[in-house]
């Protein structure tokens, strides 16, 4: 649990933040560059000092100015990811990683971290011998060694190519499902959000623009301005109802709804997020037949919005909410307005590999 | 060391003292200096930096002058010195060893200061979130990382200290077997008739002592170096 309500003016730029966010998981702090993200995490971890407000992180003050509380960056036990990973120059990465623990008892958690980071055949390399996915991973083990209350992550894939975030990214979903630790995540790319995070803090601005879970919040128009670079879409929490191996699919169900989409190795019961593009979804007034799509989703329109290009975009409620990009010719020609009832189109193999999102084990 | 006459291992080994222990004991207080210099803002920051580098610009003769007028046993430290402890300072080695301390003092701290500005500060703020207090980080993160400068520092200011003569012959004068260094020995016997063959002799020592110590400090800086930047 987080609670965070602070004030820091720096030059022109003032950071005025106030959000909660629930126990566990992953909490991403969105926003673009100069939003105050990095500035903010800063403020958490006690490397930079707010004018006023109060920090929280479950139960313990960190910050308190009212109170005079002010702990400093050794005794809040916050671990801090850095982009560019930090690690000293001057030690092996043994050391690097043992700098934290405290007390013999770390050896085990030594191993475990160590295991679970894949990081065995590097202890003996000094940092300048590691490649930069090598880095992030003995940074994020260096990290949670200090057995943090909280790990807050600064953009730890920002400075890496595809190839390399592909190959962290699960690391840090491990950390998440096996260690239960409580993550920050500072990102500016949606695609790393909607696969890891539980908790979305919209920044813009030095401001919280919104709170709340990723799915929701990414079907709200209001904020497409702010989450505007990713290519737009619904985010779904689904469940895996079962496979269908001899016509290759497997079918998920949300909101009452099935969904079928190509054959995906995910076992039966488990939860997941998934993206539905918003120009992969056609929209019809009757249900059609003969027709390929596989899914079809009765429901009502519920907003529809001009965007500058001239398109179009609509948001269905179809028990969860669909969003679809159509151009205005196709607005007027169905005379879409908001309460109608419309059938939202969705292909099955538009829901690919980069669609799925963040796993949630079955409790 | 039969190579060597009386005289010369006397010089030698007084040269060597002195320039040592002025060196070494006034390693903290250049530490000290450089770390005020890089990492502090107070009022008076200036003044502060022009007098730690006023025996650079100040004849030689003047900062012993000052130093004798300070620490002699009339004076106001060096009286205090001989009434409270019975220590005295001017015309010992003692006295010589600070006025190389002295005159060397400002190498020191530039070569310090500069190596303490280099020390990514990032590192020092990750391993504080790693909880470790200031101390440990100034111990594990800072200290090692400005090794290099320090080295430098002490090699500077080794060097200085055993070329010192116009603040030693004004502090301490020219006492056999108690101040008179390599080069203030090599002056006076150039000032004595038939001496020149063994001034000769002095100053090659001189020379091969000066080339000794660089070639040493070369050596430790590049074990220094590779184990900063992560070889073997």
């Amino acid at each position: 649990m987080i609670q965070v309500d602070v004030r820091r003016k720096m030059g022109d730029f003032t950071l005025q933040a106030a959000f909660n966010s629930p126990p566990g998981g992953i909490t991403a702090l969105f926003g673009r560059s100069g939003a105050g993200k990095t500035a903010l995490i800063n403020l958490l971890a006690g490397l930079d000092r707010p004018d006023e407000g109060r920090i929280v992180v479950d139960g313990v003050v960190l910050f308190d100015s009212d109170a005079g509380i002010d702990l400093p960056p050794e005794q809040r036990r916050l671990g801090y990811v850095f982009q560019e990973g930090r690690l000293f120059p001057h030690m092996s990465v043994r050391r690097n990683l043992a700098y934290g623990m405290k007390g013999k008892d770390g050896a085990a958690d030594f191993d475990r971290i160590v295991a679970l980071l894949d990081i065995g055949a590097l202890l003996d390399r000094t940092p300048r011998a590691l490649s930069g996915g090598e880095k992030q991973r003995v940074a994020i083990g260096r990290a949670l060694l200090a057995s943090p209350r909280l790990v807050l992550m600064d953009e730890p894939l920002a400075a890496l190519d595809m190839g390399l975030k592909a190959e962290i990214l699960p690391y840090i979903e491990r950390l998440r499902d096996e260690l239960a630790i409580p993550i920050v995540y500072v990102s500016h790319a949606m695609e790393e959000i909607v696969r890891l995070a539980d908790t979305l803090v919209i920044m813009s601005d030095g401001k919280v623009a919104a709170v709340g879970p990723v799915d929701e919040l990414m079907s709200r128009l209001d904020l497409r301005p702010l989450t505007g670079r990713y290519e737009a879409g619904a985010v779904l929490t689904v469940t895996v109802e079962g496979h269908d191996l001899n016509r290759a699919v497997t079918s998920l169900s949300f909101a009452g709804m099935t969904m079928l989409v190509p054959h995906a190795d995910i076992p039966v019961g488990e939860e997941l997020r998934i993206r539905v593009r918003a120009r992969d979804v056609s929209l019809a007034l009757t249900a059609p037949t003969d027709i390929s799509i596989l899914n079809i989703f009765p429901g009502r329109v519920m907003e529809i919005s001009d965007r500058k290009d001239g398109q179009m975009d609509v948001i269905v409620d179809v028990g969860a909410k669909i969003w679809a990009r159509v151009t205005r010719l196709a607005v007027t020609r169905l005379a879409l307005v908001p309460g109608m009832e419309i059938h939202a189109l969705v292909k099955a193999v538009a829901i690919d590999r980069q669609s799925f999102g963040r796993r949630i084990k079955p409790r | 060391m039969d190579w060597l006459t009386p005289l010369e291992i006397e010089a030698l080994g007084l040269s060597l003292r002195v320039a040592v222990v002025g060196v070494l004991c006034s390693l903290p207080f250049g530490l000290a200096a450089a770390w005020l210099l890089a990492r502090r803002d107070f009022p008076g920051k200036s003044l502060v930096d022009g007098i730690i580098h006023l025996p650079l610009v100040v004849p030689p003769v003047v900062v012993g002058y000052l130093l004798l007028v300070a620490l002699g046993r009339r004076g106001p430290i060096g009286g205090w010195l001989y009434d409270s402890f019975g220590v005295t300072i001017a015309f010992t080695w003692k006295g010589a060893a600070i006025a190389a301390a002295v005159m060397a003092f400002p190498l020191m701290v530039r070569a310090m200061r500069l190596s303490l500005e280099s020390v990514d500060r990032r590192l020092e703020a990750a391993a504080r979130t790693l909880g470790a207090g200031r101390a440990r980080v100034f111990a594990t993160i800072t200290l090692p990382l400005m090794a290099p400068g320090i080295l430098a520092g002490v090699v500077l200011a080794f060097a200085r200290a055993l070329g010192e003569f116009g603040a030693t012959i004004t502090f301490v004068s020219n006492i056999p077997g108690e101040t008179r260094t390599l080069p203030i020995a090599l002056y006076a016997l150039t000032q004595t008739p038939d001496g020149e063959a063994a001034a000769a002799r002095l100053a090659v020592i001189s020379v091969m002592l000066a080339l000794a110590a660089i070639i040493a400090s070369e050596w430790i800086a590049r074990r220094m170096a590779r184990r900063l930047e992560g070889g073997t």
